[in-house]
């Protein structure tokens, strides 16, 4: 300990710290998604919202110098594409998950080809808040250098929660999630509400963006996602289109992913290609313990177009 | 279906071949009106690999007559085929640089059997003498650059851990991070070398979490061998450790902690290899180099280098330069205690048994698999 190294300790902060610096991305997109599956439409394009998120941040940020500015386009963006989304899946006969594939690779290739000049300027980052300041111990004080974001997914949580129990709002999106025809009879476009939630899905995916070209990994480049849009989308299956849940499998997701690489620093090398898949691989394992043949999942929108 | 493709393909190489007999036939002076095709597997603006050659291309480009075509994100399959036979039927490519590890066998062998008479110059494979030989494979042994790296930060490091973010256990990577922890020992005996494999080229959160838990466990001074290292400098500068930078100067991005750096120096090596086909003569087609042959440099110093530090890595270098000097000289313990190299043996740069590397030297922590 003299030397300032923390031993195995490592591992278990490294895995704390990793779930609060991995996990906003995931957090952020899977409560969108949540948010528009609720109103009866998969959205798989948030992949490339996510990527697009990211770039235009950057780019606003870097162009400004402000990347509270970054964070405010990376949402527009997003719910731009969450609009198009919408606007596409509004058609007679157009099948959403078809449209979200083809939103994913227009959001990533979009992304890539406008971020091109981004990727060797430095751009003003977000500001990080000090929650480490009892501590003497320095990797104690890094694991808890918290960026905003995170507090703010971590309050959205239960917040959506709440209102999508108790609001007017929340109780909108989920009748036009559990039955069209309901939400028709009551006199409400159901196409208007998929929109608005659609959006609000993008917004905040793109907003999850911003998180990883300006805080942590902090920088824009194409490898950027590697496939966290597309894991929180599965997530909001895996969470039970339930906020809290979401939450809690996000945090999961980011410790997960600052498993493979702390192990490696205190010497267990063998298999981390293993330790890399944890995520995974608890998402598997979640699943087959919970799936049944017998039912549709439960917590399922019934207007899904997986579900229906 | 499958019979029409083949025609159709065949056809295109038909005329190709005859537009290329014509302008690449007869006499010495072909490099003029020359078409030079690159293949990158990923961002050629990535701050690293890609970016490096996109540099040499970029030499060429001023170079006159000469006109340079560009595929990046091109990844190791037969894609790769494709892309080299659309440059050279649609776009008359006659010269070809696929840059990728990964496209040399069974890819690029295959296209140069296809096309013999053009030439494929690979970076990072083995060439034998049962390739063809309108194919070769060049490589820098960007493994003296680290050794100075190594000793550099064997000096800066307060710890005397210092820290190495991989992407695979591959025999370039191995032979990278066993150069630099054999560079820091030469300063600081007792200096360790942490690695952590992140499983794959680009990986910027894996990457950012490798660089935060080897700082979290003492490390001081990192490095890597991924295909952009930004996301590596970036966030250990913030953690306020210092770098080694890898296949660029990294030194914009953190112009304190930067200490120095392995770099490529394709700009040089290009303009020269396309002047040798201009003179008519013939490049070799295993084509190795380092410092001596301005394949790789280093990094200037950074301010946080101390005199000593700077005065024992320029003495190396310039023996290194003139050639005087072995760094895989034995005895040469692996860390399970296995001696690799027994004493007596020196293993010069050229050694094609270095390009089988498969072990970890003393002072390395981690494992290869």
């Amino acid at each position: 300990m003299s030397d300032g190294s923390l031993g195995l300790w490592t591992v278990p902060l490294a895995v704390f710290g990793g779930a609060i610096r991995v996990s906003t991305p995931f957090l952020f997109v899977s409560l969108g998604e949540c948010i528009t599956e609720r109103s009866g439409r998969i959205n798989l394009g948030l992949e490339g919202t996510l990527v697009m998120g990211a770039m235009s941040a950057y780019g606003i940020s870097y162009l400004s110098g402000s990347p509270w500015l970054g964070v405010l386009a990376a949402g527009i963006a997003g719910a731009m594409l969450g609009a198009l989304h919408a606007g596409i899946c509004s058609l007679p006969r157009v099948n959403d998950i078809a449209v979200g594939i083809a939103l994913m690779l227009f959001g990533t290739g979009l992304a890539f080809y406008l971020g091109k000049p981004l990727i060797e300027p430095t751009a003003a980052r977000l500001p990080a808040i000090d929650f480490g300041w009892w501590s003497d111990v320095p990797q104690v004080r890094a694991a808890l250098r918290i960026n905003v974001l995170f507090l703010i997914g971590l309050a959205l949580a239960p917040i959506l929660y709440w209102a999508f129990k108790t609001t007017r709002w929340g109780l909108l999106i989920r009748t036009a999630g559990e039955s069209s025809d309901a939400a028709r009879a009551m006199g409400y476009s159901v196409l208007a509400i998929r929109l608005r939630a659609t959006m609000v899905g993008g917004f905040l995916s793109g907003i999850g963006g911003s998180f990883l070209s300006l805080f942590y990994p902090g920088s824009w480049n194409e490898g950027l996602s590697s496939g966290q849009g597309i894991t929180a989308v599965a997530l909001v299956i895996f969470a039970r289109w339930d906020p809290m849940l979401c939450l809690w499998a996000s945090l999961a997701f980011g410790g997960a992913a600052a498993l493979g690489p702390a192990l490696q620093s205190v010497g267990v090398t063998s298999g981390y290609h293993l330790f890399n898949a944890a995520p995974y691989i608890l998402t598997l394992a979640i699943m087959i313990i919970t799936c049944s043949p017998k039912r549709t999942l439960t917590g399922a929108p019934a207007e899904l177009s997986i579900t229906r | 279906m499958e019979f029409g493709r083949i025609s159709r393909r065949h056809l295109l190489q038909g005329g190709a071949a005859l537009t290329l007999g014509t302008a690449f036939g007869a006499g010495a002076a072909r490099a003029a009106g020359t078409t030079i095709g690159f293949v990158y597997v990923g961002s050629r603006d990535d701050y690293g690999y890609n970016q490096a050659h996109a540099q040499g291309a970029a030499a060429l480009k001023k170079m006159p007559g000469l006109k340079v075509i560009e595929e990046e994100k091109v990844p190791e399959t037969d894609a790769v085929e494709k892309t080299i036979e659309s440059m050279i039927n649609l776009d008359g490519a006659s010269l070809l640089f696929p840059t990728s590890f990964g496209y040399y066998n069974p890819h690029v062998i295959k296209m140069a059997k296809k096309f013999p008479k053009l030439r494929f110059e690979h970076c990072g494979g083995l060439w034998s003498e049962k390739d063809p030989t309108n194919a070769g494979s060049y490589f820098g042994y960007i493994d003296e650059a680290q050794y100075i790296s190594g000793i550099v930060a064997g000096y800066s490091t307060k710890s005397g851990k210092l820290g190495f973010v991989a992407a695979k256990p591959i025999p370039q990577v191995l032979r990278n991070i066993n150069a630099f922890t054999l560079g820091a020992k030469l300063a600081n005996p007792k200096a360790t070398t942490q690695v952590i494999f992140t499983g794959d080229w680009s990986m910027p959160v894996k990457e950012a979490e490798a660089t935060n838990s080897l700082i979290d466990q003492g490390v001081d001074v990192l490095t890597c061998h991924v295909d952009g290292p930004k996301t590596m400098v970036e966030n250990a500068a913030r953690r306020g450790a210092m770098v080694c930078g890898y296949h660029v100067n990294q030194s914009p991005l953190a112009p304190k902690a930067y200490l120095t750096g392995a770099e490529w120096n394709w700009e040089a090596l290009y303009p020269k290899f396309v002047k040798m086909i201009a003179a008519g003569e013939s490049i070799p087609n295993f084509y190795r180099g380092g410092l001596k042959e301005e394949i790789v440099k280093c990094s200037p110093y950074g301010e946080a280098v101390s005199a000593e530090a700077r005065k024992h890595a320029d003495d190396i270098k310039a023996k290194l330069v003139a050639g005087t000097y072995t760094i895989f000289k034995g005895p040469i313990m692996d860390n399970k205690g296995n001696a690799v190299i027994t004493a007596g043996t020196d293993r010069g740069q050229t050694d094609p048994e270095l390009e089988k590397m498969n072990y970890l030297v003393e002072g390395v922590l981690g494992a290869t698999s």
